[in-house]
């Protein structure tokens, strides 16, 4: 696998909780403009990995760069400002406040208010019952309300690498389609590179372009989604259908 | 009364007796030692009653009085988790219940050895009953709640001598007769040698009380409180009723305290018992190590050696008389302060638990040269 | 009737002072999960910064600026160089260390001012107007219902439409979810401290010349009525804690008023009592003050 043009390159990963690892010398790359899919049993340490890659959990050993920069030593609330949004397990939509100003939280680390602004308005166009719902509070909203307020509150930031945390989790199948639908159109339409999480292994490898098998904690396989979605010795060895 | 009383406290704290291997842990023989230790220190202490000045005679006494308060909010705070704001309220309570009774008592002309314990008593039933109150209200509330509540009582209660001026005597407060020393210890006992073994006896029978309750299946239920409310629960662990029964039980330690502390002050008055007296409590307990009863004494010694040990650093300087006298009431209380909060974020075991791991760490070093 | 009239306006102007206490402890509880014991002793401390200031300057304006300025500033080295330090997992510690801080900033103050009560300045008259026979407030009560209301106002305001207030409160509600948005939380909660213990010091300024004067323990009671205050609002609501000290401080009028000034005392801390033994959440919130 080649590391030019990756824009997420993460090489030798390790990371847990406390001194045991989770996580043991992962290696990914996600090139721009593409969606990769993490999947893998309950417990393979697909969200231990996201935390990683963003921050919140310190790294035991690895590497991990955005863009060509090491991530070492950068304060979470600075990967924004670097393009990374994640959308982490549960979307920490914050219930307290109002679908407005989860949104606006989304920008505010923005120089370029008025981009900020677009952003906004864009994101109130694209998902049309947030629109309606602004004032209202985030623990009022449905699951699928919930879902686009994270992703919409993501998006305000205009980021190059987004990471999703079980976005299907809860959700009608026609919901997680209509999601699922989304992230390829922003992948097409905006450049956006996706990271995502998913138990959902079939609509995952459906919309993604690259699929990484994770087990125990270790990257198992790495393939193009296509290739993985076709390969049945795989597909029963590690994602039980 | 028997002349094998003393103020130094029974070591042997079930946390001591854990790290002690080979120490019998049945009842009988925990009792045993903890008298064992109580009856040794208590010689120790007659033996440093008759070596030391007077002066330094009240002061151990003044020691032996606060440690009983400390002691017993050390079960209350670091044993069952529940923080009281409010013990210096408690300790006014003995003290104003002892004051009333010896009062009483020479008002109709009676005399005797007897007066003394009778009065102590009450004033421990006395404070029994005001904890029994508080500590009932408290048990049904947690953490920054019970410390307002707890606070609030601190301020309040002293307070009220002043509202209810007609037995309290306002902010004067009451004298508090107190016999001589018995004749038969001869026309020229010292008076504070003699008070030194009042407050002795009565603090070392407190904490052998305590120190066999911590050991207890009671102490085990008080721990396990604090650990997890719901385990404990699940446990079949009446909760509240063991909140109720610490609360109580610190009560009546605080109360004896504060009684203690009357007698040897031979007066009793509303600003010995500010809501300060409260707080400096409760920094005596986490000084001492939260939940170490042996830590307990640490801190009481403080509260009498850091007054002490502050007027002797004044004294060093050539300050003006205004100057000094504010530096020597307040540069205690800071250094305290200070310390304190470095303890908290630092070594929130405490001075006892610095002490340990100092102890365990040599020990190691020890069997390791020795191997 | 006359009486009752009087007693309810001067029950406001001391609630006022007990709304904007209240609210500081609120502001703490809600940004860290911390009742700061040490508040009244931090406002004690920019009161006393006044009294310096205006001592040396003659201006009243001047020293409740520096207050102002003093109790954001205290907040800010307050959280920054000890709370932050502090290990949470007991909520037994954060307690214990800001007691701690009240016996440091009492001695400290002690040392430096000694311990008898210093007269406060007053801006304006504390003599009452007349109007129509009746007594009404004086000028400095309606200094103080107009200080506190823009206090109260502004922060409303802070939280309610600023950038600003929006992160504090993402931060308070979700610290980890907001620093993913690029929240600084660390920063949010400094600030939520200092603005806490500058409203602090303003009610500091605000009621210490209508009791004995300036002392190292002048707030102690005013902690405990601001507290009572804030438990009666619930101590996670703001328009909780303003309700609740007003309704406190009206009711201590009262009890002063008709049964003896005595007795205040005494009726706050039976008013706490009943307030948490009866509806442990206060009058405005979900939040219970029980566990299981």
């Amino acid at each position: 696998m080649s590391e030019l043009g990756g824009l997420l390159v993460v090489r030798g990963l390790s990371a847990g909780y406390g001194a045991a690892p989770v996580l043991h010398d992962v290696d990914l790359t996600v090139a721009p403009g593409s969606i990769s899919a993490v999947v893998g049993a309950n417990g393979a340490g697909k969200t231990t990995l996201l935390r990683a890659v963003s921050g919140m959990l310190r790294p035991l050993a690895g590497r991990i760069e955005l863009a060509g920069e090491d991530l070492r030593g950068t304060p979470v609330e600075q990967l924004v400002r670097r393009g990374m949004a994640h959308v982490p397990e549960g979307r920490g939509v914050i219930g307290e406040l109002s679908v407005d100003e989860n949104l606006r939280l989304g920008g505010l680390w923005r120089r370029d208010r008025a981009d900020a602004a677009r952003a906004l308005d864009e994101v109130y166009q694209l998902f049309e019952p947030l629109a309606r719902r602004r004032r209202h509070l985030g623990h009022q909203l449905s699951g699928g309300e919930r879902q686009m307020l994270a992703l919409g509150r993501a998006l305000v930031g205009r980021p190059r690498l987004l990471l999703l945390d079980e976005p299907s989790l809860g959700l009608a199948p026609r919901v997680v389609a209509q999601i699922m639908a989304l992230l390829r159109q922003l992948r097409d339409r905006t450049g956006l590179a996706v990271l995502l999480v998913e138990q959902n292994v079939r609509s995952a490898l459906s919309v993604a372009d690259q699929g990484v098998v994770m087990s125990l904690g270790r990257v198992a396989a790495t393939a193009p989604a296509a290739e993985l979605r076709d390969d049945a010795d795989l597909r029963h060895a590690y994602l039980g259908f | 009364m028997s002349a094998t009383r003393a103020v130094a406290p029974p070591q042997e704290s079930p946390v001591g007796a854990a790290g002690r291997p080979g120490a019998p842990r049945r009842r009988g023989g925990t009792l045993l030692r903890h008298l064992a230790v109580a009856v040794v220190a208590g010689l120790l202490l007659v033996g440093v009653s008759y070596a030391v000045e007077p002066f330094r005679n009240f002061q151990l006494a003044t020691v032996a009085a606060y440690l009983c308060a400390v002691a017993g909010l050390t079960v209350l705070t670091g044993l069952n988790g529940q923080l009281s704001l409010g013990h210096g309220a408690l300790m006014a309570t003995g003290a104003y219940t002892v004051a009333l009774c010896q009062n009483a008592f020479y008002d109709r002309g009676l005399t005797g050895g007897w007066l003394l314990p009778v009065s102590l008593a009450a004033a421990v039933v006395a404070t029994v009953a005001v904890g029994a109150v508080v500590g009932v209200a408290a048990a049904r509330l947690r953490g920054p709640y019970l410390a307002g509540v707890t606070l609030a009582v601190a301020i309040v209660v002293p307070a009220l001598a002043v509202t209810f001026d007609g037995v309290f005597n306002g902010e004067q407060g009451l004298s508090v007769p107190v016999e001589p020393p018995p004749l038969a210890l001869g026309p020229y006992f010292p008076y504070e040698r003699w008070q030194l073994w009042v407050a002795g006896a009565a603090t070392l029978l407190a904490l052998v009380l305590l120190a066999n309750l911590v050991g207890s299946r009671y102490g085990r239920t008080f721990r396990a409180v604090r650990d997890d409310e719901v385990a404990a629960r699940l446990a079949g662990i009446h909760v509240a009723r063991t909140q109720v029964l610490a609360f109580v039980v610190s009560a009546a330690t605080a109360g004896l305290g504060g009684a203690l502390l009357a007698v040897l002050a031979q007066s009793v008055s509303p600003g010995a018992f500010s809501m300060t007296l409260s707080l400096f409590l409760l920094m005596a307990v986490v000084i001492g190590g939260l939940g170490r009863l042996a830590g307990a004494v640490w801190g009481a010694v403080l509260l009498v050696a850091l007054p002490d040990l502050s007027h002797s650093v004044t004294e060093l300087f050539t300050l003006s008389p205004a100057a000094a006298q504010r530096l020597e009431g307040n540069l205690p209380l800071a250094i305290f302060g200070t310390t304190l909060i470095v303890v908290m974020i630092v070594a929130p075991g405490g001075v006892q638990g610095l002490l340990s791991r100092l102890g365990r760490a040599v020990l190691a070093r020890w069997r390791a040269r020795r191997s | 009737m006359d009486r009752l009239i009087f007693l309810t306006l001067d029950g406001l102007s001391r609630g006022a002072v007990y709304a904007a206490f209240a609210l500081a402890l609120v502001l703490i509880w809600r940004a860290a999960r911390v009742v700061n014991f040490a508040q009244g002793a931090m406002a004690v401390a920019a009161a006393y910064v006044a009294y310096s200031v205006t001592a040396a300057t003659g201006s009243y304006w001047l020293g409740f600026l520096a207050a102002l300025a003093a109790g954001l500033l205290l907040g800010a080295v307050v959280d920054r160089v000890v709370m932050r330090h502090v290990n949470h997992a007991s909520p037994l510690n954060p307690v214990i260390v800001a007691l701690e801080l009240v016996l440091l900033i009492q001695a400290v103050l002690g040392m430096i001012y000694g311990s008898q009560f210093r007269p406060a300045e007053v801006p304006f008259s504390r003599s009452a107007f007349t109007v129509g026979g009746l007594t009404v407030l004086s000028p400095y009560d309606l200094f103080v219902f107009a200080a506190v209301g823009v206090v109260v106002s502004a922060l409303a305001w802070i939280f309610a439409r600023t950038a600003v207030g929006l992160r504090m409160r993402a931060a308070a509600f979700a610290p980890e979810v907001s620093r993913l948005l690029g929240v600084n939380v660390g920063g949010m909660l400094t600030l939520g401290w200092a603005l806490a213990s500058g409203v602090g010091a303003l009610a500091a300024m605000l009621v210490i010349p209508t009791e004995l004067g300036l002392h190292p323990h002048a707030m102690d009671l005013v902690f405990v009525s601001a507290f009572t205050a804030a438990v009666v609002g619930g101590l996670d609501s703001p328009p909780g804690a303003v309700v609740g000290g007003l309704a406190v401080g009206l009711l201590l009028s009262y009890v002063s008023g008709y049964a003896g000034s005595d007795l205040t005392p005494l009726a706050v801390l039976v008013l706490l009592l009943a307030v948490l033994l009866v509806r442990p959440g206060g009058l405005f919130s979900t939040v219970a003050a029980r566990r299981v």
